[in-house]
């Protein structure tokens, strides 16, 4: 009985005291790895409160790529951090009010706040007894939350394209086969015919004629 | 001792706070500030998978899965949008960012 409190205490504490190292570490790469760890500790909250395919897709999705992503990102480029947290103790005392009164109030929210006795009646999808996370997931995803999941998809599609767009860059100095060129080709652009003196070979002028 | 609702909004709650801090925090450095929304997604996140677990209502746990679609998204158009800004600035510092501003 104590030791899912205990997890829950052990998982809750880290994933704050990381979430904090987040937004104060100097170094970036310090706190896109303590992102990681706040993410790994969600994920086990998560496994605490029995969604154990979200904690699964949580560690896949965010520790695997969203975080090597910004990993990847922050070392690619080439920046004085140093210079970028300036204005940290400037901004901390509005943070620090704007972030407290926000506490307050959510805090005051989740203390005042009694679950309406019609809740019960609209659960849309109940959990089936006897079925396992993935499994009562799979069954409602697939059919009642097909478009959803169809729009979720298409989000993911937009993001690719343009992220693919934003970064894809042609350098000039590359040559690139250009199709419509090439069959927009004729004999009178390609080669030019000239009479050529016997003994004289070609003359300059007609040298810097003939290169195109 | 038994954890109940209230704990997961609790944490839910200071993981909030703690995305919002980030924001004002890291006004300059804008890949913390993409962490912090990726904090503020993940407190959003706990709030619905607590609730699922709650109410024994699977759709939280859809909503979830959505929330970190669109999140992942997020993160990688919004890294895309800094590679450019920076290939095209030479830094990051988004403070000066003020074209738009006319």
């Amino acid at each position: 009985m104590i030791l899912p409190a205990l997890f829950f205490y052990l998982f809750a504490g880290v994933c704050v005291a990381s979430a904090v190292m987040v937004i104060v570490s100097r170094n970036p790469v310090h706190s896109v790895l303590f992102l990681i760890l706040a993410f790994v500790n969600a994920a086990g909250l998560f496994v605490l409160m029995g969604a154990e395919l979200l904690a699964m897709i949580l560690i896949v999705v965010y520790v695997g790529a969203v975080a090597v992503l910004f990993l990847f990102v922050i070392m690619m480029l080439d920046v004085d951090f140093t210079e970028l947290r300036e204005g940290f103790i400037e901004y901390l005392p509005i943070g620090l009010v704007i972030g407290g009164v926000f506490l307050a109030e959510l805090l005051l929210v989740g203390g005042g706040w009694v679950i309406s006795p019609n809740v019960a009646k609209s659960i849309t999808a109940a959990i089936p007894a006897n079925v396992s996370n993935t499994q009562a997931l799979g069954l409602v995803l697939y059919t009642k939350y097909i478009h959803y999941f169809q729009i979720a998809g298409l989000v993911l599609l937009v993001a690719m394209i343009g992220a693919i767009v934003l970064t894809l860059r042609h350098k000039a100095s590359v040559k690139r086969q250009d199709i419509n060129v090439q069959n927009a080709r004729t004999p009178e652009l390609a080669m030019s015919i000239r009479k050529v003196a016997s003994g004289q070979g070609l003359q300059e002028a007609d040298a810097a004629e003939w290169v195109q | 001792m038994t954890i109940g609702l209230g704990h997961y909004l609790a944490v839910g709650a200071i993981l909030f706070t703690v995305g919002i801090l980030g924001i004002f925090l890291n006004r300059k450095n804008i890949i913390v500030i993409l962490m912090s929304i990726e904090l503020i997604l993940l407190a959003v996140n706990i709030n619905l998978v607590a609730f699922s677990a709650y109410l024994h209502d699977v759709t939280g746990q859809i909503f979830a899965m959505i929330v970190l679609t669109v999140a992942a998204a997020e993160a990688a158009v919004g890294l895309a949008i800094l590679v450019t800004f920076f290939r095209n600035r030479g830094d990051i510092a988004v403070d000066d960012a003020s074209v738009m501003k006319g």
